[in-house]
């Protein structure tokens, strides 16, 4: 994850707490859900950014997710999401980025 | 989980749903994003 | 009215081991941890192994992407038996060829080698055969090794390294402007001496000389200037120079990735006007993104593959009866109200184009995306980039029911390609397909390609806009079904 964007996170999470946060990931592919679940949960895999050994805990989620998708309005989720609901690994995605919240 | 009332950090990617699609997505959904950004990493 | 042609494609790629530590990331990682210097060298590949690296074959010509997608994964585990530094759409240079292209590059005198070194370099350049730079071989000349170190210690700079060992210095041209620091001149030198390498290519082996080229248009990512005009430009005119094409003008695009496709369909435009007739759209190498998930390499214990720079120059013209046209009537265009989203995206570089000239998705035989080597990415958790489009690609056409769900992976596999190129930003931004497909059309294999680039704009901080344009290449019409062999 980009470092600027990790200083924003670790920035948002230190100035106005954690409470009621939660991340919302759109990655189309397991292996980057997992990267970035990691990071805003654990800490930064890479050990190269400001969130490194920082364990945030949020919890996050991923657009796919079916319980998130029936809260967002149905014809713009079909205009943004609707071709990688296709193309994308939707169960491994879900199935990785659950995980994180279970932990 | 509700979205609705959350505060929304909001991290998209350039080959999947960027962040402001995600923003507009879950502001539909009743929530405030409080930070919305793209990934690219090529 | 003049229809336009991509009349040559040509490519280089420079293996450069030891500019890898000033790569962006490997720079800010080493200041960090300077304990890492040991295992990003231990992790760099040699001549030999990035020479028969399958994907560094494809990019020059020697191979296929069909052959590659062929090949079993990973392709660092299998070199190519048959490599060679020479392809049909370019060549391979080694890190001292790289040097010596460096200084003759160089009009500032930025770059001291040592005189050894440079004796090396001159005869490494000198032994490329043909090309355009031999004016200026001469200039590359070295200095005593007690000359290097005296200035080493006394100036501001960056040592050059071969094999590990100091052997040339990098100067800065001025003590308080970032801009022209010995590490932005590097970056822009090295996209400098890479761009006028395959810009010799083309002029070597493509169908005009130096002095035709009317206008030249850069396209790399780099940014020339000093502390009042940052990013001023025309790189393109310095790498005309440095091979002669006299009789130039020209500019630079900035575009980021997609600034290659940008140039291309201008510099299409710019030949169907009768404005130019001759113009060549480059690139350099950037120098930046050398390194950039060598950390994800480390990790996953793979050399470190970004360790080349690449180029590119591409010779557009009035058609011949042989070569491939540009269809400007269906050029694709991300306008800056339609969203990022890859389904509108997509819908404005690939179906808006094809619509407006009653073409279907499965008109187009082969789609050149984003073709970033998938070798490179996936141990940094980044994905399989030409994948994910392709298969976004193939979800649209579902969408659209030209075909099944059930038929995307054929969709995939039949109209795309694995991704052979470096990581480097604008390169592989669908314009590395361009050697293959002109020879591919040439010899009525395919009838029509579709290059899609994309641009991250939102890393500049100035937009959350992304950016596309893509464009479909063809068979010249008037070449009717006859096969023309593209000479190797």
């Amino acid at each position: 994850m980009d470092l600027d964007d990790q200083a924003s996170v670790n920035r948002l999470a230190e100035t106005n707490g954690t409470d009621n946060m939660i991340v919302l990931l759109g990655q189309p592919d397991p292996d980057s859900t997992v990267l970035f679940a990691e990071t805003v949960t654990r800490g930064d895999p890479t050990w190269a950014g400001p969130l490194a050994g920082v364990p945030l805990g949020l919890p996050v989620y991923h657009i796919l997710e079916p319980d998130i998708k029936q809260q967002m309005d149905a014809t713009l989720y079909d205009e943004h999401v609707g071709l990688m609901e296709l193309s994308a690994n939707v169960d491994e995605i879900v199935e990785e980025v659950r995980a994180y919240r279970s932990t | 989980m509700q979205l609705k009332g959350k505060r929304v950090i909001a991290i998209g990617e350039r080959e999947g749903v960027p962040g402001p699609s995600l923003k507009a997505l879950a502001e539909s959904a009743g929530a405030e994003v409080v930070f919305a950004v793209t990934q690219c990493f090529v | 009215m003049i229809t336009p042609a991509l009349l040559h494609a040509s490519y280089a790629l420079a293996h450069v081991p030891d500019v890898v530590r000033y790569g962006s990331k490997p720079t800010r990682e080493l200041a960090r941890d300077a304990a890492l210097c040991e295992q990003l060298s231990a992790a760099l590949r040699t001549w030999e192994a990035a020479l028969a690296y399958p994907p560094n074959q494809v990019f020059i010509g020697n191979l296929s992407p069909e052959r590659l997608a062929a090949r079993a994964r990973p392709w660092s585990a299998e070199p190519l038996a048959e490599a060679r530094p020479v392809g049909p759409f370019g060549r391979m240079v080694d890190q001292i060829t790289f040097y010596g292209l460096l200084k003759l590059a160089d009009d500032f005198d930025l770059v001291v080698l040592d005189e050894d070194i440079a004796a090396s370099a001159r005869a490494a350049v000198q032994a490329l055969q043909p090309n355009r730079l031999m004016q200026r071989v001469d200039r590359i000349v070295g200095v005593p090794a007690e000359q290097l170190e005296r200035l080493a210690s006394s100036e501001h700079g960056l040592p050059l390294f071969h094999a590990g060992r100091r052997v040339g210095f990098m100067r800065s041209a001025h003590d308080q402007d970032a801009s022209l620091g010995a590490d932005i001149l590097l970056e822009n030198l090295a996209g400098k001496a890479t761009a006028a390498l395959a810009l010799s290519e083309a002029l070597v082996h493509g169908p005009i000389a130096p002095e035709q080229v009317d206008y030249l248009l850069n396209t790399g990512e780099e940014a020339v200037g000093d502390r009042y005009q940052r990013g001023g430009g025309s790189l393109s005119k310095a790498a005309g120079e440095v091979v002669g094409c006299i009789n130039a003008t020209g500019s630079d695009i900035k575009a980021f990735c997609s600034a290659p496709v940008h140039g291309l369909i201008i510099a299409a435009s710019l030949v169907q006007a009768g404005l130019f007739r001759h113009v060549v759209v480059i690139g350099g190498g950037s120098l930046a993104k050398l390194g950039m998930k060598f950390l994800g390499h480390l990790k996953s214990g793979v050399p470190i593959m970004e360790d080349v720079l690449a180029s590119m120059a591409f010779v557009v013209g009035p058609a011949n009866g042989q070569d491939p046209v540009f269809r400007l009537d269906s050029v694709g265009r991300h306008t800056i109200q339609a969203s990022s989203a890859p389904p509108m995206l997509y819908q404005a570089l690939v179906l808006d184009p094809l619509t407006r000239v009653g073409l279907k998705m499965t008109d187009i035989d082969r789609y050149a995306v984003e073709l970033h080597n998938p070798e490179i990415t996936l141990p940094a958790g980044s994905g399989d980039v030409p994948l994910t489009n392709y298969r976004t690609l193939a979800a649209l056409a579902v969408k659209r029911h030209e075909i099944e769900r059930s038929a995307i992976d054929d969709f995939v596999s039949q109209r795309g390609m694995p991704g052979f190129a470096p990581t480097q930003g604008h390169i592989p931004a669908g314009v590395p397909y361009l050697g293959h497909a002109r020879r591919a059309l040439r010899a009525a294999e395919l009838q029509r390609i579709m290059v899609v680039a994309k641009g991250s704009l939102f890393l500049g901080r100035m937009t959350q806009l992304s950016d596309g344009m893509s464009f479909i290449l063809e068979r010249d019409p008037s070449a009717g079904d006859h096969p023309v062999q593209t000479p190797t």
